[in-house]
């Protein structure tokens, strides 16, 4: 057998002979291993979600939107108020920057849709061609609007998936003809979206858009057909607002060009929008840069946390070998004397850390894998209980799926053993440099 | 230094042997000059009143502390104690030297048969050889049958024969055995000496530090110390064999 075989077996079983204290020893390494595996999975994470929703918005994309500018600011302005992006504005981006790619006009209203008896509450978003390949919508059925779409200004509508199947349970909507009631028009269905995941608020600024619940007209429709003046009904009164266009999305050659084609768009605008805040613009390249730094914060808070749990675990690991080699220092004596070299005596004790911290890092590894698993209980346990505290969370980590990274698996075992080494060497050279002699005559 | 017995092969040659502890500004002259022989299948008892230096030489004897580097030295074969660094002693410790100590200082984890072998596994030598020697020694001394018992299960007499086998497996210069016998009762420690004897007839070199005449009396030869000096060495007379 060979000799550290010999020497393993020792240590494990002189663990063994203390099988309580052995395992409060290990608490502080389980702990901190734990939480290297659930940190790194967390902001993994978080690194993934905040990846697809920037997808969702696309990274070479700058978003427009109007803003309902709030009450106060608009007081003096009687009937319907005024606001937000205009034709002509687009017009002027499209025109004078030439880092733009394409631009996407969009306007849009809530309204309702009605098919026979069945009545559904949508969004009804005016809109060009080139929707469909920037927002990466997919056809189902039928197409998208067309060029000559706008050019007829043609009430022809794409329904997006969930809409088709309300109002068209039974049959092919390919055709058929939508109502708007609140404006006494018809529109032919001429094609059906597959179903698309909600891009979700990022910031603030953006409100979360879910896209299954749209029916998509040429925008130039829109503008002849319903206009530019919307009445909302809003607690029991009814107010005006007048918008030309809610959103422009932007999209420009080259990601490295989004950066700065967002400040001329910025400075564009602004002169024009000065007597309130109207307009806001989003570039999901930087909430890519948010979504980084709530990660590292979050990273480096749970760093702290498994660096003080390792650092408390060796320091109890090390306390433990201290007093072991105390109590085993005539057992020190006799191995001496029967020809024990200092290094055979290191390295007994080293073992017996060393064991100590893979126990320690095994179970923390189990611990840590459970990560995703916990999450999801507590995340729907805090919805069930307490939504409120939900929604104020941002929404990277509302919705964050934890993934465990494989390399923290290697990584938490080198530590704890890097742990064990470190604050176990200390006792163990001390019980290596004790005078034989005096060893063999403790009590 | 009157070397006439150079066609003996000395286990041990102790040459002006000095010894000094120094403690918290107060020197200890445990040995003062020491110089005898111990020829290979020798067997000595060493004897003297509390204080002389019995344990000091037998410490030194066992690689377990140099001596003074300044005047005299320890051979044992040809090595010069007092020149050899921490982990030489050991190997010597581990390769030549078996040790018998007062309270057998077996190691309590341990079975019989595994404390017999520890100073092998010093010896980096652990083979199928080794084990099957092991397993004649504890029967040499009587305890084949309690190969997997743990020391606290024996008696004192059985602890101490384990030692003995312990002190066997690597096949020493000498066996050191310091009151071996101090905690023994007389019919154990009759056993005891009988297996010392046993030895020495076979071959081995036995230093045997003892306060009583009656075990001194098995010894062939019996220096006695005095204040860290030899005050006397002689052949026993009337030699008890059991
Ligand atoms: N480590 C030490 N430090 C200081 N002095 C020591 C040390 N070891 C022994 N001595 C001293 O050296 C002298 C000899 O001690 P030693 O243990 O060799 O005596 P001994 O003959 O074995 O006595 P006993 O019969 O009581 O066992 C004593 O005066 C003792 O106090
Ligand atoms: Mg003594």
């Amino acid at each position: 057998m060979a000799l550290w075989l010999r020497t393993w077996q020792l240590g494990v079983k002189s663990l063994l002979l203390h099988p309580m204290r052995s395992l409060l020893t290990v608490l502080g390494i389980f702990i901190g291993v734990a939480s290297v595996i659930w940190l790194l999975a967390i902001g993994e994470g978080i690194s993934i979600e905040a990846q697809k929703q920037i997808e969702g918005l696309g990274a070479d994309n700058i978003i427009v939107r109007s803003v309902k500018p709030p009450s106060e600011a608009t007081t003096e302005i009687r009937g319907p108020v005024p606001y937000g992006l205009t034709r002509a504005e687009y017009q002027i981006l499209v025109d004078t920057i030439p880092t733009i790619k394409s631009a996407l006009p969009i306007r849009e209203v809530r309204r309702q849709f009605k098919r026979g008896p069945r009545l559904i509450d949508g969004r009804l978003v005016g809109t060009t061609p080139d929707y469909a390949r920037i927002l990466r919508m997919e056809i189902d059925q039928g197409r998208f609007i067309t060029e000559a779409d706008m050019q007829y200004n043609k009430n022809f509508c794409v329904l997006a998936a969930e809409v088709a199947e309300f109002l068209f349970p039974y049959e092919n909507p390919i055709g058929r003809k939508i109502q708007l009631p609140e404006h006494e028009q018809f529109f032919q269905v001429v094609g059906v979206l597959k179903p698309r995941t909600a891009t979700a608020a990022i910031g603030g600024s953006l409100d979360a858009q879910e896209f299954n619940k749209d029916i998509y007209i040429p925008i130039t429709t829109l503008q002849k057909r319903i206009g530019d003046q919307i009445t909302v009904r809003r607690s029991g009164s009814f107010e005006g607002e007048i918008v030309q266009l809610n959103q422009i999305t932007l999209s420009v050659h080259d990601v490295g060009q989004v950066l700065q084609t967002a400040e001329i768009v910025q400075h564009t605008l602004a002169p024009r929008h000065k007597a309130y805040s109207d307009i806001n613009v989003v570039v999901p390249l930087e909430l890519l840069e948010q979504a980084r730094t709530t990660r590292l914060m979050f990273i480096v808070f749970m760093g702290l946390i498994a660096a003080i749990s390792l650092l408390v675990g060796g320091i109890g690991i090390m306390n433990i070998m201290l007093a072991t080699v105390t109590e085993r220092t005539r057992e020190i004596g006799i191995r001496r004397a029967l020809g024990a070299r200092r290094q055979h005596i290191v390295s007994q004790f080293l073992v017996e850390t060393i064991a100590l911290s893979i126990v320690g890092a095994l179970v923390g590894v189990v611990v840590g894998l459970a990560c995703p698993f916990v999450m999801t209980q507590v995340r729907l346990g805090l919805e069930h209980y307490r939504p409120d505290l939900m929604e104020s969370l941002p929404a990277v980590v509302r919705n964050v799926t934890p993934v465990i990274v494989p390399e923290s698996i290697p990584l938490a075992f080198v530590i704890s053993v890097l742990i064990g080494v470190v604050f176990g060497l200390y006792p163990a050279v001390r019980a290596a440099y004790m005078d034989p002699i005096e060893a063999l005559r403790h009590e | 230094m009157i070397s006439t017995t150079s066609s003996v092969s000395l286990a041990a040659s102790i040459q002006d042997l000095h010894k000094t502890y120094y403690l918290k500004g107060e020197t200890v002259h445990a040995l003062r000059g020491v110089s005898f022989d111990v020829p290979m299948g020798d067997y000595v008892a060493i004897m003297g009143p509390s204080g002389s230096g019995k344990s000091t030489l037998l410490n030194l004897l066992g690689c377990l502390d140099k001596p003074d580097l300044d005047r005299g030295r320890l051979l044992l074969g040809n090595d010069d104690i007092g020149r050899m660094n921490d982990d030489q002693l050991a190997m010597i410790r581990a390769s030549r030297i078996g040790f018998v100590f007062q309270s057998y200082n077996l190691i309590a984890q341990l079975t019989v048969l595994e404390n017999i072998q520890v100073p092998l596994y010093y010896m980096g030598r652990l083979g199928r050889k080794e084990r099957q020697r092991c397993r004649e020694l504890a029967e040499l001394v009587g305890l084949e049958h309690r190969l997997s018992h743990r020391p606290s299960q024996l008696s004192g007499g059985q602890q101490q024969r384990v030692a003995i086998a312990r002190s066997l497996v690597n096949d020493p210069y000498f066996i050191l055995a310091d009151e071996a016998t101090g905690n023994l009762d007389s019919v154990t420690t009759a056993e005891i000496l009988k297996l010392f004897q046993r030895l020495n007839d076979e071959g081995r070199t036995i230093i045997l530090v003892t306060h009583e005449d009656d075990v001194a009396q098995h010894a062939k030869r019996r220096v006695r110390l005095r204040d860290g000096q030899l005050h006397s060495d002689e052949q026993t007379q009337n030699r008890i064999i059991l």
